[in-house]
């Protein structure tokens, strides 16, 4: 039978295509909309490949359960939207307290509360700014179409096993749920290995996971550490697309979908005689602050989001707020169109020039 | 001098020292004097050392007094959030069947905050060894409530004492667990007199030993002293124990039907890399194109934005995906996207695709379409307003003509309900609907090699879509060609 590498898949399978040709060995869910397909895909293709696949009561439990794999060194992940990764966050704390390394997909909804379940990026807060106790972060990388779904988890094991620590891939409900073309990568050579911190049987037995570290000196230590090593990644982690930013007087910067109307929108722009360009990050955690601070010559930057302007908080700090910075935004489930990009970037320009 | 001589010395479970332990002390345990937890620390640690299992087994320490157990184990250690310890421990079970994971928790953690996650890793069967001590307080916070406090007990949060009315009946943990199918054994001890600790050390024995043998989740619960927070002295602790706790608690087993149950076998991965190919890529079903292949006509040089509409049911969104599969099939850059969520479940459903040569900016189509497919009328009025002006309707007119308020547009129209009824199954109008589709795009835009193309198109991704149901396959191209028959323009 002869295979083909080229496949019509939603986001949200291209993430299971993505993770297990990465070598994931043990998926941990639980069903939430608009992640689901997720788990559901999860459910079909891990066991296929014989590895561990299981709905877990609840997204704590989830979280807990992927702690477990993870510490036993294997390469683990979960899954959901908003709410579940509020419920999340204690594991998460705990994760990066013991330094274990882990695959979390969030899709976001729109919220607070039960919100709706159409998409928005308001989970930028709890996720990028770490949303847990304690002084921590996780890598936070935002695909913005199957492709990428598809591509990412293995950046995010190699990143989260290189510098033990949780990645996220972050992105919204339509990246999510949009089918793309996808090009699906190659394997993984063979099996990753098992680190040497690992609880497994082919370890030392003194291995210890844990977070808790009862004098205070020791704690700050870690702490200490913990931080030396979000430097390090700050340094050496930041990625980002940029899309006709070098001449660009207007820089529009915008993740997941809203990364995507964005592109569109700078052709629009650029079609008006607007110098309209854009700035997708890739790494949402560590922001690609070296790569907006290199474009001294734009003299205003837009933040397209999906919320009530989270994202726009990191904008203003990479340039220490020495230039205007906007926010057009839709919330609640709408998103955003290309023409209102145009249509208020045109204004903004104009209201400028008058 | 007679020399020194060590008849009954620590077990080799422990760590002959206890330098994890922080302070100067190293040679002893952090617990209360009387605290049940040294003796089941003991009872475990004999145990992994006589069944030779230290190199394989984890404990997982839990928040409560047992929190600091990592500081004597001769094994994996890992610490889980309050209550967590039976979902880290499912983690670890699950990831390696190999591992041994001992779940150790006390009445807060596993009865109170995470209750939910043991009945649930019980009712699993995970391959777990879960030591569940109750003491009837909580000892580490300083004396608080615990779900296993005997009525009228005084604690820091019930200082006149445990009312039913209020904060309700002690919670009986084992026979709540051994209500559940899947767990294999579930025995009450209590670490009061030498007797009854002798078969708790029993216990602790057949639950490890069912670990090993793979038979699932065993729980053993030990009714423990804690004599610090419950103001007593080792003797009045021994008689709560026996006299006041085993009266909510009655000692015995619970369940015992290891015996009877097969050992847990759990798949093992594939990551040989031709193997997993062949498991997760799709199977090439047509010839197809080479990769460099383009469609010559103008109209696929630009971006071409679809909407497609119906009412839930209809087959709307797989219509949407033959479209998406067919551009796939010809190197497009597609995105399908659906409306996903309550829409779908009644009402109408919608999605829209695009097909570009380029990158796609948005994949959602609300505006400016260049094509509208609308397989029912209150579709077609929800929609119309997407489609550009001089965008193209067509529509499925089983449910009624078109109406004349649209008829100003460029419209195709098919009864393609109706006659895929006829053909024998409704799913079929799909198919005839892009048998519409191939009419409009050859009276209007495809050079003459790609009119031909797009029937191969179609039919490889008829294939590419049921491949593995041959007669699915022959009914729909049928329908194909049943739909470009009757396909009809409207003149206006």
């Amino acid at each position: 039978m002869e295979y083909t590498n080229r496949i019509l898949l939603k986001g949200n399978e291209a993430v299971i295509y993505g993770a297990l040709l990465a070598g994931c060995e043990c998926f941990f869910g639980y069903p939430i909309t608009p992640a689901s397909e997720i788990a559901h895909t999860a459910a079909r293709c891990f066991p296929k490949l014989g590895r561990t696949f299981l709905q877990a009561e609840c997204e704590i439990a989830a979280i807990n359960m992927v702690m477990g794999a993870a510490a036993n060194g294997r390469r683990a992940m979960t899954a959901s939207s908003g709410l579940g990764i509020s419920l999340k966050q204690e594991g998460i704390s705990y994760l990066s307290g013991e330094e274990l390394p882990a695959l979390v997909v969030d899709i976001m909804r729109a919220g607070p509360g039960l919100g709706n379940i159409g998409p928005e990026q308001s989970d930028y807060n709890q996720v990028v700014k770490g949303g847990g106790h304690g002084s921590y972060h996780c890598i936070v990388l935002s695909p913005a179409s199957a492709q990428e779904m598809c591509d990412f988890p293995l950046l995010a094991f190699e990143l989260a096993e290189k510098y033990r620590i949780v990645v996220y891939l972050l992105t919204d409900g339509v990246i999510g749920q949009t089918m793309e073309t996808v090009t699906l990568p190659e394997p993984l050579s063979k099996r990753a290995e098992v680190p040497a911190w690992a609880l497994d049987v082919s370890r030392p037995r003194t291995n210890l996971i844990s977070s808790i570290y009862l004098e205070h000196d020791d704690l700050e230590a870690l702490n200490k550490k913990l931080q030396s090593k979000y430097a390090e990644i700050r340094a050496n982690e930041q990625r980002c697309e940029e899309y006709k930013t070098q001449d660009a007087d207007i820089v529009l910067v915008g993740y997941g979908i809203s990364g995507r109307l964005c592109r569109s929108a700078v052709d629009e722009l650029r079609a008006k005689g607007i110098k309209a360009g854009l700035l997708r990050p890739i790494t949402l955690w560590p922001f690609p602050v070296d790569a907006i601070r290199a474009l001294g010559q734009a003299k205003e930057f837009i933040a397209v989001e999906m919320s009530d302007g989270q994202m726009i908080d990191d904008v203003k700090l990479a340039i220490n707020c020495d230039r205007p910075v906007h926010l057009i935004n839709r919330m609640g489930g709408n998103i955003t169109t290309i023409d209102e990009i145009v249509k208020r970037v045109t204004e903004i320009v104009g209201a400028k020039e008058a | 001098m007679s020399e020194e001589k060590v008849i009954f010395g620590r077990s080799g479970g422990f760590f002959p020292v206890f330098e994890r332990r922080p302070g100067p002390i190293k040679s002893n345990m952090h617990y209360c004097p009387g605290c049940g937890h040294g003796i089941l620390h003991k009872l475990i640690a004999e145990a992994i050392a006589d069944f030779g299992i230290q190199d394989k087994t984890i404990i997982i320490a839990p928040v409560g007094c047992a929190v600091f157990s990592y500081y004597y184990f001769d094994c994996f250690g890992i610490s889980a959030p309050h209550g967590r310890a039976p979902a880290v421990g499912t983690g670890l079970a699950r990831a390696n069947p190999d591992n041994l994971v001992i779940s150790y928790q006390g009445d807060g953690d596993l009865a109170s905050i995470g209750f939910n996650h043991i009945l649930q890793a019980a009712n699993r069967g995970e391959n777990l060894a879960v030591f569940f001590v109750n003491n009837a307080i909580y000892g580490m916070t300083g004396g608080q409530m615990a779900p296993t406090t005997l009525p009228g007990q005084k604690t820091q949060t019930t200082p006149l004492g445990r009312s039913v009315s209020s904060e309700g009946y002690p919670l009986k943990v084992s026979e709540t667990v051994a209500a559940l199918d899947a767990p294999v054994y579930v025995e009450r001890c209590a670490l009061s007199t030498v007797q009854k600790i002798r078969k708790a050390r029993l216990a602790i024995r057949k639950a490890l030993t069912n670990s090993i043998e793979r038979k699932g989740f065993s729980l053993v619960e030990l009714l423990s002293g804690c004599p610090v927070n419950l103001k007593m002295n080792a003797q009045d602790m021994n008689e709560f124990l026996d006299n006041q706790m085993s009266r909510y608690f009655p000692l015995g087993v619970y369940k015992d039907i290891a015996d009877s149950r097969d050992p847990i076998n759990r798949p093992v991965g594939i990551y040989q890399p031709e193997a997993v190919r062949e498991l997760l890529y799709p199977v090439r079903v047509a010839d197809g194109v080479s990769e460099s292949f383009r469609n010559p006509s103008r109209i696929f040089q630009s971006e071409r934005r679809i909407k497609l509409c119906g009412s839930g049911g209809q087959g709307v969104l797989s219509l949407g995906y033959m479209l998406a599969t067919m551009g796939k099939l010809r190197n497009f850059n597609v995105s399908w996207l659906p409306s996903y969520g309550p829409e779908m479940r009644g009402g109408t459903a919608n999605c829209s695709v695009v097909l570009s040569r380029d990158p796609i900016g948005s994949p959602v189509v609300d505006k400016e379409c260049n094509l509208l497919l609308a397989l029912n009328q209150p579709a077609l009025e929800k929609y119309l307003p997407t489609l550009k002006s001089n965008g193209i309707l067509l529509y499925d007119e089983s449910n009624g003509k078109c109406p004349d308020e649209v008829l100003e547009r460029v419209i195709y129209t098919l009864p393609a309900s109706d006659l895929a009824k006829q053909l024998g199954d409704l799913k079929y109008a799909n198919s005839m609907m892009l048998g519409a589709v191939a009419v409009m795009m050859c009276d209007l835009f495809l050079d003459e090699e790609d009119k031909a193309d797009f029937d191969r198109v179609f039919e490889e991704a008829i294939m590419d879509c049921f491949h593995e149901k041959e007669h699915v396959v022959k009914n729909n191209i049928k329908a194909f060609y049943i739909g470009k028959a009757k396909a009809k323009r409207i003149r206006n």
